[in-house]
């Protein structure tokens, strides 16, 4: 063909037609895609990550079944013949979550020193839908773990049922997403890993150990006891208990012992509002979050 | 070429077609130190643009407000039409950036990598692929694309940060210190990607760099030192505005062959990079005066046509090379890192 002759004066390029695109302005859709991939972005890493699945249920078994079988001896005539094991067990549900959805967050300290936070920086959306995508993923990814932890309950004396495990369920993943939104306020703060790891140490290691995960609520001494009060993760711990204690057959007086639940100055606190506390706290967070990421250059 | 010396926005005609970038007295402080002194500038579409400088000199700092991740002290400046701090979206659609430090997530394929970039960005669903393939191919990394970044040489990541930049067609890419730290062959492919682009795509290409030679391949440069832009043209321009060829020569005594040299031939000679240089018109034809007349022993000699190190040297009054090792400056760039918002 004679164009082509012609062309052949020009300098040589790649004969290959350039697929151009455009960047929209931001919208709804646009928003919702860059969460989405950020929601993503945790689930492909998970998976990827197989070492990180293992040893982030290293911490729940050993509490679960080294100290529930450990101290299972000392505790027998405290628990009414309810293994310690079981009655361990709700608690270990939370933590197994919340460890994971703190890791889940840590990733962002990661992101600034490995330098990814600044592709997300410089994208043409908003950092709330960044903050929140990483959110629901750190919950998602969080919530893969509980359903491993769930699958233990017939180990450790608990029979199903399915309104018990959706209510698991339900229980680890709004914990999961207030955990998450907690790590992510802390983590974009913070510069350095090991920064990190000694926030978690002071803040999740206390939260953990006061929120009656392995103790009853019933009895504490004063200064325990509004600790345990002011512990966000009371509120988790308490409701995922009475689920799971609800369907046990043990006797009253060990329920009554064991599955106190928690009371505000004598009036004893609805699982229901004490989830609300739950969303509420991490709604906040979020929000908190989300400003604190926003406000960084 | 005449005309290249000329603002290049300026046509026949004499109506100026809007530019890729438009800078006026940009000015940025970190606290007590002054890293951009009011620097003022237009790229034109299409042009391949290079800021050249030391390190500390003020490039990064520049092209970090330019590409909105610093606000401007004062000044003002537009990219691809719009303004930095108020239309900073708009900006940020229009732009590609390439830091100097790496900024992939490595846990994640090359592929997975431009693909969460193309969702960030919005690009349209069914051009994702067909794109990706094409700055894939372009850069040589579409057959490594469904390994893991981690796995990636030092060449291989960098290649895949401009094929990013370009995953979402930008009109002005950014390109800060392309080539740092590449081994040559790298570095030389780059710049024929650089090439390839000025010739398929309608690209304005920014970039940085402390490397003379590759400044050669920019239309266009401004030379930065202490946050001031002490020369802009084109390459070739700037070499022939220094006239005179650089003539460096080892001697036993620097000191005697300076004074020998102000003393007899009326040439302001200094040390520089360990050697007494010193410029003359016609530096061959001075070479064999030199050898007769001078009586401080010559070791070794070199006269060299004026490069970007001459340019650099005639306006800044030192080597690129010295200035970085000048503690002054360091001092500075030190605090500036200190203050938390490195010009990285």
């Amino acid at each position: 063909m004679s164009v082509t002759s012609e062309r052949a004066q020009a300098p040589a390029i790649p004969p290959h037609e350039v697929v151009r695109v455009h960047v929209p302005p931001r919208s709804l859709a646009s928003e919702f895609r860059a969460a989405r991939i950020m929601w993503r972005r945790d689930l492909i890493r998970f998976v990827n990550d197989r070492i990180r699945i293992v040893s982030s249920l290293v911490q729940p078994l050993l509490f679960l079944f080294v100290m529930g079988a450990g101290l299972n001896t000392l505790s027998k005539s405290g628990t009414y013949g309810v293994n310690l094991k079981t009655f361990i067990y709700p608690g270990i549900l939370c933590i197994s979550v919340m460890f994971t959805a703190m890791f889940a967050a840590a990733s962002i300290v990661w992101d600034r020193e490995f330098g990814f936070l600044r592709e997300m920086m410089v994208a043409p959306v908003s950092r709330s839908s960044i903050v929140i995508g990483k959110c629901f993923g750190g919950a998602t990814v969080a919530c893969i773990q509980g359903i491993i932890m769930i699958l233990l309950g017939p180990a450790v004396g608990v029979s199903y049922s399915i309104t018990l495990i959706l209510g698991i369920f339900g229980l680890q993943l709004l914990l999961a997403f207030t955990i998450t939104a907690f790590g992510v306020m802390i983590a974009v703060r913070i510069r350095q890993m090991q920064s990190f790891f000694g926030v978690m140490q002071m803040i999740v290691m206390p939260m953990f150990f006061i929120s009656g995960a392995l103790f009853p609520t019933r009895g504490l001494p004063g200064w325990l006891e509004v600790l345990n009060r002011i512990d966000p993760l009371t509120y988790a711990v308490d409701p995922m208990r009475r689920l799971v204690f609800g369907h046990l057959h043990i006797s009253p007086m060990a329920r009554h012992v064991l599955d106190a639940g928690v009371t505000w100055w004598g009036y004893r606190v609805p699982p229901l509002l004490e989830a609300a506390v739950v969303l509420g706290l991490g709604l906040l967070m979020l929000a908190v979050a989300i400003w604190e990421f926003s406000a960084t250059e | 070429m005449v005309s290249i010396s000329m603002s290049p926005l300026a046509n026949s005609d004499g109506r100026t077609p809007a530019a890729a970038i438009v800078v006026e007295h940009l000015v940025k402080t970190f606290g007590e130190v002054e890293a951009v002194k009011g620097v003022d500038f237009e790229v034109a579409p299409g042009e391949v643009f290079g800021f050249l400088g030391p390190n500390g000199a003020g490039k990064t700092t520049t092209i970090n407000m330019l590409c909105t991740l610093l606000r401007p002290t004062s000044g003002s400046a537009t990219v691809a039409g719009y303004d930095v701090v108020r239309q900073r979206d708009d900006v940020r659609r229009h732009i590609g950036l390439v830091f100097q430090d790496p900024t992939l997530d490595s846990y994640l394929t090359g592929a997975q990598n431009l693909r969460l970039h193309a969702e960030l960005y919005g690009v349209q669903r069914d051009l994702v692929e067909p794109r990706m393939r094409q700055v894939l191919s372009m850069v040589g990394l579409w057959e490594r694309r469904d390994t893991p970044v981690g796995t990636y040489s030092g060449g291989m990541r960098r290649r895949l940060e401009i094929a990013r930049g370009l995953m979402h067609s930008p009109r002005v890419l950014f390109l800060d210190e392309p080539t740092i730290g590449l081994d040559p062959q790298t570095r030389r492919s780059i710049w024929n990607y650089i090439a390839e682009l000025k010739q398929s795509e309608e690209i304005t290409i920014f970039m940085t760099t402390h490397y003379m030679d590759e400044a050669e391949w920019c239309d266009r440069i401004a030379i930065m030192d202490h946050g001031e832009i002490v020369a802009l043209d084109a390459p070739q321009v700037l070499k022939d505005g220094v006239g005179a060829d650089r003539i460096m020569i080892h001697t036993d005594d620097n000191e005697a062959a300076i004074a020998e040299l102000a003393d007899r031939f009326q040439i302001e000679a200094h040390v520089a990079e360990g050697a007494v240089t010193f410029r003359v018109p016609g530096g061959e034809q001075f070479v064999p005066r030199l050898f007769s007349e001078l009586r401080v022993p010559i070791r070794s000699i070199s006269v060299s046509r004026p490069t970007l190190d001459d340019v650099f040297m005639s306006y800044t009054g030192t080597t690129i090379r010295d200035a970085e090792e000048d503690p002054a400056r360091n001092r500075s760039r030190m605090m500036m890192r200190m203050s938390g918002r490195a010009p990285r």
